[in-house]
């Protein structure tokens, strides 16, 4: 039998979905079910134990969500998944696999608004510690790094700036200090970059954005990259000490290289309890079926709308990592040269007033504060999420009075500029 | 052969021919990696049986234990080593010494001894090490996505309702070139 390679959009329609046992139904169906059925008290018992593979109680795993997991990893290069709740929640589980009270991670400073709020802030509850880097600057995460460090956080894509991260050099500098490296892919998503391929050795999303890519379904996703050996030192008990919840077993031992999926699953979301419903697990999937004609999508239209925005007189700049005016245009060739994504930021000329006003003309472009939607998203920092900062510490934070940030959706992009166009004149 | 990466047609070859499986080193403890390998495959239809001098008098899931494989008294295709990779060289030797000799040595997922690896297939043997045979039975068949892991196959037909003791279709489409070199990256050596 002959072993080849199916490609990407084979795997986003195919991949960990098979027909329905019971009923053939060729669409993953929604178990939309609380809890399942054990066969007798023997096979209740060998579930509980982690010895035999099925299903308990959706709040541990649910077979929507299984058919979703394996997708992911496979379009990632993983060799398992969780999903969970949200981005947020995917985040918190990664986390508690790894920090126990007073240990540290380092992490990019250009990051998501909300995982610097949940880093700086909601942390801090748990003990967890956060040690900021420069991603434009390698040598400040090599410098972050203390004898308390257990991983390093960073996305592979910015959010809002766009700027893409130079993955292998930090991968390099995890690898040195003996620690993992997580990637946020949400805004590259698997089609354009694939962290693993770079030296990620955990990926996580937030299925909330282009994956689900709908605007329908709140979710998010931790894939195990398999690399990480954690049994080499005893700095991730999780994983390699005998675990008290399960009677002494031993995570990496017992599942080799998807034990963090696997205590993220039965340590983590058990626990903790974020879990995703199977409805939105099944919408997420269906969503993940056209992630590559999506994805394109989104990538031409926005380097078609930025460069027509450069050009325009009422813009100051544009900042699109797809431009070969762009400081990040060396490395968007090198991780996304299918495209460097849907997000980007660009400054009007006339400062706050002007950013005002250009959100409340739009006609097309939809005013709210998320991004990886099919409709073209705009948002203005200043008078928005950073509203409650001051005009330099908006500045610092890419938020200055006159940045607008876009996410490009796919409708026709002439509509889009026209879009643009109207407003910014009106 | 190369023992850093196995094609899912080898994996699938040995998981598809042998019946009887003689495991070494098989732990009563209900948390043992072993004993967990040793359940689901007597699920999956395989004949099994526990190799552990220690054990002697008792049995496993209802299958006595043996002292060691030249005690088992009836062929066996496979042998399987849950041991560390210290003994694999003895193992290899016990299992040569058997008439029949054994189809298949199987050293488990974090043991490998490619001395003891190249002796066995000298004899006509196949190998496989750092490899569990539970994992590779659960992602051939697909039966191990319930938990999230990506089995690198891909299938169109319905499969059938997985029942107690149920052999499961092996045959799906591989993925990926169909090699495991992550495992490698994460390969364990300390003791079992
Ligand atoms: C890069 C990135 N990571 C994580 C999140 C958090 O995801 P969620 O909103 O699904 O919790 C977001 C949300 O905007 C994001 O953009």
């Amino acid at each position: 039998m002959t072993e080849r390679t199916p490609g990407f959009a084979t795997l986003a329609v195919h991949a960990g979905a098979q027909p329905d046992p019971t009923t053939g139904a060729r669409a993953t169906p929604i178990y939309q079910t609380t809890s399942f059925v054990f066969n007798d008290a023997d096979h209740a018992a060998a579930l509980f134990g982690l010895q035999t593979f099925g299903n308990i109680y959706t709040r541990i795993g649910n077979p929507t969500q299984a058919v979703l997991e394996e997708r992911v990893a496979a379009l990632e290069g993983g060799t398992a998944a969780l999903a969970v709740a949200s981005g947020h929640a995917a985040q918190v589980i990664a986390f508690h696999n790894l920090l126990t009270p007073g240990d540290e991670f380092v992490a990019a400073r250009k990051l998501y608004g909300g995982s610097i709020n949940q880093f700086s802030h909601a942390y801090k509850n748990f003990g967890w510690n956060v040690v900021w880097a420069d991603p434009d600057d390698i040598s400040t995460f090599r410098k972050a790094i203390t004898p308390k460090t257990k991983a390093i956080f960073i996305e592979s894509i910015a959010n809002p700036g766009g700027s893409i991260t130079d993955i292998e050099a930090i991968a390099a500098v995890a690898r040195e200090a003996g620690v993992p490296l997580i990637v946020d892919n949400t805004l590259a998503s698997p089609y354009l970059l694939r962290p693993i391929d770079h030296g990620a050795d955990i990926v996580l999303h937030s299925l909330t954005k282009f994956l689900g890519g709908h605007g329908n379904s709140i979710g998010g996703i931790i894939v195990d990259a398999g690399t990480f050996d954690w049994s080499k030192t005893d700095r991730y008990p999780m994983l390699s000490a005998p675990r008290p919840e399960y009677h002494g077993i031993k995570l990496h031992e017992t599942f080799g290289n998807f034990a963090f999926a696997i205590a993220a699953r039965v340590l983590g979301l058990r626990d903790l309890g974020p879990a995703i419903s199977p409805f939105n697990a099944f919408q997420i999937l269906t969503g993940i079926e056209t992630l590559g004609l999506r994805m394109q999508k989104h990538s031409d239209n926005s380097k078609a709308v930025a460069e027509w925005l450069e050009s325009h007189p009422a813009v100051a700049w544009v900042n699109y990592a797809g431009l070969p005016s762009n400081k990040y245009y060396a490395l968007a060739r090198k991780y996304t040269p299918k495209g460097a994504g849907a997000v980007f930021t660009f400054g009007v000329r006339g400062g706050y007033d002007a950013g005002v006003k250009l959100v409340s003309n739009v006609k097309l472009f939809s005013h709210l504060a998320n991004i990886g939607d099919t409709r073209s998203l705009i948002i203005h920092p200043a008078s928005t999420t950073h509203s409650q900062l001051d005009d330099e510490q908006k500045t610092k934070a890419g938020a200055g009075p006159e940045v607008v940030r876009l996410s490009i959706g796919i409708e026709d992009k002439d509509d889009l500029i026209a879009d643009l166009d109207q407003a910014l004149r009106a | 052969m190369d023992h850093d990466h196995y094609s899912d047609a080898y994996i699938r070859s040995i998981l598809t021919s042998v019946k009887t499986i003689a495991m070494v080193g098989a732990s009563p403890l209900n948390v043992r990696p072993s004993y967990f390998a040793f359940k689901y495959l007597a699920e999956r239809g395989y004949d099994m049986i526990p190799v552990n001098p220690g054990q002697v008098g008792k049995s496993l899931l209802g299958k006595p234990f043996v002292a060691s494989l030249s005690e088992i008294g009836r062929p066996v295709d496979m042998v399987e080593i849950f041991r560390s990779a210290q003994y694999a060289p003895a193992l290899v030797e016990e299992a040569l010494a058997l008439t029949p000799q054994p189809k298949v040595i199987w050293m488990q997922l974090g043991v490998r001894h490619d001395e003891a690896g190249a002796r066995a297939e000298a004899a006509g043997l196949k190998v496989v090490m750092n490899r569990c045979p539970k994992i590779e039975y659960g992602r051939l068949s697909s039966e191990i996505s319930w938990m999230g892991v990506n089995s690198r196959t891909l299938s169109s037909k319905r499969p059938p309702m997985p029942t107690h003791g149920m052999r499961l279709s092996l045959s799906r489409q591989s993925v990926g070139g169909a090699e495991t070199p992550a495992a490698d990256r994460a390969a364990r050596t300390h003791e079992h």
